[in-house]
């Protein structure tokens, strides 16, 4: 047992609910119990769906308990492929059902046999897998079965599409800025003169899975969910793939080349020519985009050296200290990722770029490494951003998990070029700007705020006398909580109870030798 | 719709396909409401990620409750319940120091039968802190039925009450120990003696309310010379009510029935049935029915109600003549519709996770005499509804509000039909008279937002075949 009151991945039946209602026309039905299907709420809530959430529970109660559930899970499925008609439903095993070892798999095969959707069982164990890994796995299944599938029926096409064409792989519900991301990726693959084949699951039809194996190569944005699926897909077709995250400046140029190198393993037969990249590259990177600017820029400068700390999914945590480091000169303290299954990955990416790696799903630690390392920003999750609030220090939310407010209305892609503008701004904004730091600093502050008792570690062994308490109070605000921190460390270190002003001083003379 | 006046109430029992929270929220407010406790779900992450989105914010807000979240070890009882749970409570005593934890059993404790009532009471002697347990999982209850499990539970551990007919009440410890699985013992002590007011009989509401709620309905209470002897659950969980013989009870909300029975059979309370204080008709229902009982005359009460009514009217022109589809989720909806029906309005459905009729029955009848008087259709009862089903019937009856959970909201929304979030109510202040402007408000808030809206049209926002 774990004690535990926040997680940053959810539970795996979430992620094939992502995955399923992504598909247009597929229905999920939940072997659950009353109340777990919240999943709807979220996604009507969140993504503002205007459409029913095509997810519906066949209800596991104490009769299913002292029974089984018999008929029922059949009779649910035949009831929504007769109300709904999709093309495919996907039972999906919860928590619940995991334990319950009811034989799911022979209700699929019931169900087959009176519907006209497809039906399958989600191959996801709740105890093994979180969200993630599940909604990469659900759709590796989906894939597979509709290609084996149309190879049984023998309308496998195999012949490419005689332009240069992709599939995305990977944009789905709920995904931390997904849509906007895929509008942009399409954007940027038709200014290199590539169609998108497919987008899946997002917005994507089972019965048109068939087709994808005409594009020319898959592009998977996000390490999280699609790798397994262009695995599937090169192994069976030999088709390759680029699972480069286009994030930031450097990195999309990166995208771009491996694009380049793909397509030119067929243009010189099928379109007489070999692709060159380079000079879209050099325009976008120097003139189109303005995050290479702004990097030379002075504000950029007053960046330099300042200490942020990074916390997310892996490919966006991956990517934002990389950007940080790289691009922005910025110094990352520490760089972390909860998708602890994809931890050799991530320390490989971003051992160079940052002082220190932490690879935990545990909230606390976070919070207790930001409190040690006292960054200027953090860019983390919604779970970070609240850190922040309580440290009094700024926070980008960079990745999932997320409120409803990171789900905007605007266009906010963190992918492509555009992407870089955005993260530009995010960053340059989450930072105290820099003429502000200044003035704050050469005036003693513009707050008049009370002395900040707020921090993560509970010891307070420590006394304050008054004359010290009206000192730390003329501190500003922003630098105040790291004095404070400084003084009671110094003052512990050297066996002292009572904080005066003295101690302040002697502390900060420490501090500076 | 016929406007033929159907002669009884109906009732139907749907599939049970409907959307509600997992009854396990109710630590959201419970933990809240009563301050010095503990809450400790025993569940997986499914359980864990449910809380953690559906109370956003209270999140990080250090609250008291947390997850005893199961791993494969726990189903696969590699690892020894007794000594995880040992060690968490062991740590919760050391962080918080609360004067009880409340396990929350789930669907996973229920299934792989993990005993927490008889593992509590060892426990309980070891690390010395009252625990409690409370079933509220989605095997067996819906969203607020959740404190129905709870408050059952812990009207288990009420300190006992013997009440000499006439004389004062005199509480008798059975424990001398204070942590023991018997009933939370307190030293003998005399309740305050109710000299000023009329009724000498005791009189313990139950039902979780904010503490403002609470003192309102005690002084509505207080001027009809009725003081309430305690409340279940109290703001501390050490001041938890006495109960016993000649204790009368009343609940404050529909939701309550097994609470109301564990009362009744366990404690030898009496149990008054009321229809439930909400909407001024509801609050002075309540409250005639609770003074009738007592042997005590009521004064002013209709006079008040109308009062209340007259504040109203604002509202009442919005919404009367309109029509209300109750799609079903938290069990407050048949006092809800009663209210809005007296308001005016025109209740198609209601439906309703679980209907107890024998402890709704004064709130039953006072539904049918409401509908009477109000020259309205009887609304039918759709008990376990089916969301899909109702879904059709609504796209049929077009009415003008839908009041319903946020997996609807907004695709009917997106298809023109009003809605109002249903979860609301349960955390709004909605109860006694002051309150009623609350609901009103409520219920008025999409239809004023209509007003504001209502040339531009663009109300379906759906495209064709979808």
């Amino acid at each position: 047992m774990k004690l535990a009151y926040w997680m940053y991945a959810g539970p795996a039946h979430i992620g094939t609910l992502r995955v399923a209602s992504s598909f247009r026309n597929v229905h999920a039905i939940m072997h659950a119990p009353l109340g777990d299907d919240y999943f709807n709420v979220m996604r009507s809530m969140l993504e503002r769906e205007r459409d029913f959430t095509p997810v519906t529970a066949s209800v596991v109660d104490r009769h299913v308990l002292a029974r089984g559930s018999q008929e029922k899970v059949v009779d649910n499925m035949a009831r929504k492929d007769k109300q709904e008609h999709p093309d495919l439903i996907v039972l999906t095993p919860t928590c619940t059902s995991s334990i319950l070892q009811e034989d799911l798999q022979n209700f699929v095969d019931r169900a087959s046999t009176i519907s006209d959707s497809d039906v399958i069982l989600a191959d996801v164990n709740h105890y093994r897998v979180n969200e993630l890994q599940a909604a990469d796995r659900t759709l590796e299944q989906v894939v597979r079965y509709y290609i084996e599938k149309a190879r049984r029926q023998g309308n496998l096409n195999l012949s490419l599409t005689d332009k240069p064409s992709v599939n995305i792989i990977g944009i789905f519900t709920l995904g931390f800025h997904n849509q906007h991301d895929c509008r942009e990726l399409k954007r940027l693959l038709q200014d290199l003169g590539i169609e998108t084949n497919q987008v899946i699951p997002e917005g994507g039809f089972v019965d048109q899975l068939h087709q994808l194996p005409k594009a020319w190569f898959n592009l998977v944005p996000y390490r999280e969910t699609g790798l397994m699926t262009a695995m599937y897909l090169e192994e069976e077709f030999g088709m390759s793939y680029v699972s480069t995250t286009p994030m930031g400046i450097v990195d999309t140029a990166n995208c771009i080349r491996q694009i380049q190198e793909r397509l030119n393993a067929w243009a010189p037969v099928l379109l007489n020519k070999k692709i060159n990249y380079e000079s879209y590259i050099d325009e976008q990177t120097r003139f189109v985009s303005q995050a290479a600017w702004f990097s030379r820029s002075i504000d950029c400068q007053n960046l330099t050296g300042k200490k942020a700390v990074v916390f997310g999914d892996a490919t966006h945590a991956a990517s934002i200290t990389k950007i940080l480091a790289c691009e922005m000169g910025i110094r990352v303290s520490c760089a972390g990722t909860y998708c602890k299954h994809d931890g050799e990955w991530f320390k490989e990416q971003v051992q160079n770029f940052c002082d220190e790696i932490l690879i935990t799903d545990d909230h606390t630690e976070v919070g207790d490494m930001i409190a040690r390392a006292e960054p200027s920003a953090i860019f983390g999750t919604q779970m970070e951003r609240h850190i922040g609030k309580r440290l009094d220090i700024p926070c980008g939310v960079i990745s999932s998990p997320v409120h409803i407010q990171n789900f905007t209305l605007g266009y906010r892609p963190f992918l492509g070029y555009e992407g870089t503008n955005q993260i530009a701004d995010l960053v340059y904004n989450s930072f105290t700007l820099g003429m502000e730091d200044h003035l704050l600093e050469i005036f003693g502050g513009h707050d008049t705020k009370e002395v900040i008792t707020k921090s993560l570690s509970t010891d307070m062994d420590l006394t304050w006398n008054s004359d010290s308490q009206s000192e730390l109070s003329k501190i500003p605000g922003f630098v105040r909580g790291r004095v404070k921190r400084n003084t009671e460390k110094f003052a512990r270190q050297n066996g002292i109870a009572e904080i005066t002003i003295e101690i302040m001083y002697a502390a900060k003379e420490a501090s500076k030798a | 719709m016929s406007i033929k006046i159907s002669e009884t109430l109906t009732f139907e029992c749907e599939t049970g396909n409907y959307h509600t929270f997992c009854p396990i929220s109710c630590v959201a407010w419970l933990y809240q409401k009563i301050e010095d406790s503990f809450f400790l779900v025993v569940g997986t992450k499914t359980c864990g990620y449910f809380l953690q989105n559906a109370l956003g914010v209270m999140i990080f807000a250090e609250p008291r409750y947390a997850m005893a979240e199961l791993e494969e070890g726990d189903i696969s009882a590699q690892l020894n319940d007794y000594q995880e749970l040992k060690r968490l409570c062991v740590r919760i005593k050391k962080d918080r120091n609360p004067s009880v934890i409340i396990w929350i059993g789930t669907c996973t404790t229920e299934i792989i039968k993990m005993d927490l009532e008889g593992m509590a009471p060892e426990l309980e002697a070891e690390i010395q802190v009252p625990i409690v347990v409370a079933r509220a999982n989605g095997l067996d209850y819906a969203f607020t039925q959740g404190e129905d499990t709870v408050l059952a539970a812990m009207a288990h551990r009420c300190p006992e009450c013997k009440v000499r007919a006439g004389e004062e009440q005199e509480i008798q410890s059975e424990s001398p120990q204070k942590f023991s699985f018997t009933p939370l013992g307190e030293a003998t002590e005399k309740i305050k003696s109710t000299t000023k007011s009329r009724n000498t009989k005791p009189l313990v509401l139950f039902g979780s309310l904010p503490a403002t709620v609470a003192s309102q309905l005690g002084s509505e209470l207080k001027s009809q010379s009725i003081s309430v002897s305690g409340w279940l659950p109290a703001q501390r969980y050490t001041d938890s009510p006495t109960l016993g013989d000649g204790v009368y009870v009343c609940g404050v909300n529909p939701f309550l029935s097994r609470t109301a029975t564990t009362l009744m059979r366990r404690r030898k309370c009496k149990l008054i049935g009321a229809p439930f204080p909400i909407g001024p008709d509801g609050t002075r229902a309540w409250i005639e029915r609770i003074c009738s009982v007592l042997g005590i005359e009521t004064q002013g009460l209709k006079e008040r109600e109308q009062k209340i009514w007259e504040n109203l009217k604002n509202y009442l022109d919005l919404i009367r003549g309109k029509s209300v589809f109750f799609m079903g989720d938290n069990l407050l909806e048949i006092s809800l519709a009663r209210f809005l029906i007296r308001c005016g309005m025109i209740v198609y459905e209601i439906g309703i996770p679980y209907m107890d009729k024998r402890y709704q029955a004064a709130e039953l009848a006072f539904l049918q005499t409401t509908c009477e008087e109000m020259c309205v259709p009887m609304p039918r009862i759709v008990e376990k509804p089916d969301n899909y089903n109702q879904i059709q019937r609504m796209r049929e009856l077009q009415p003008d509000l839908a009041i319903t959970g946020m997996a609807h909201a907004n695709p009917l929304e997106a298809r023109g039909i009003n809605t109002k979030w249903s979860v609301e109510f349960t955390f709004a202040q909605i109860h006694g008279f002051i309150n009623a402007k609350d609901v009103l408000e409520l219920v008025t808030r999409p239809l004023r937002r209509n007003n504001n809206l209502e040339n531009l049209g663009w109300t379906d926002l759906v495209r064709e075949g979808n």
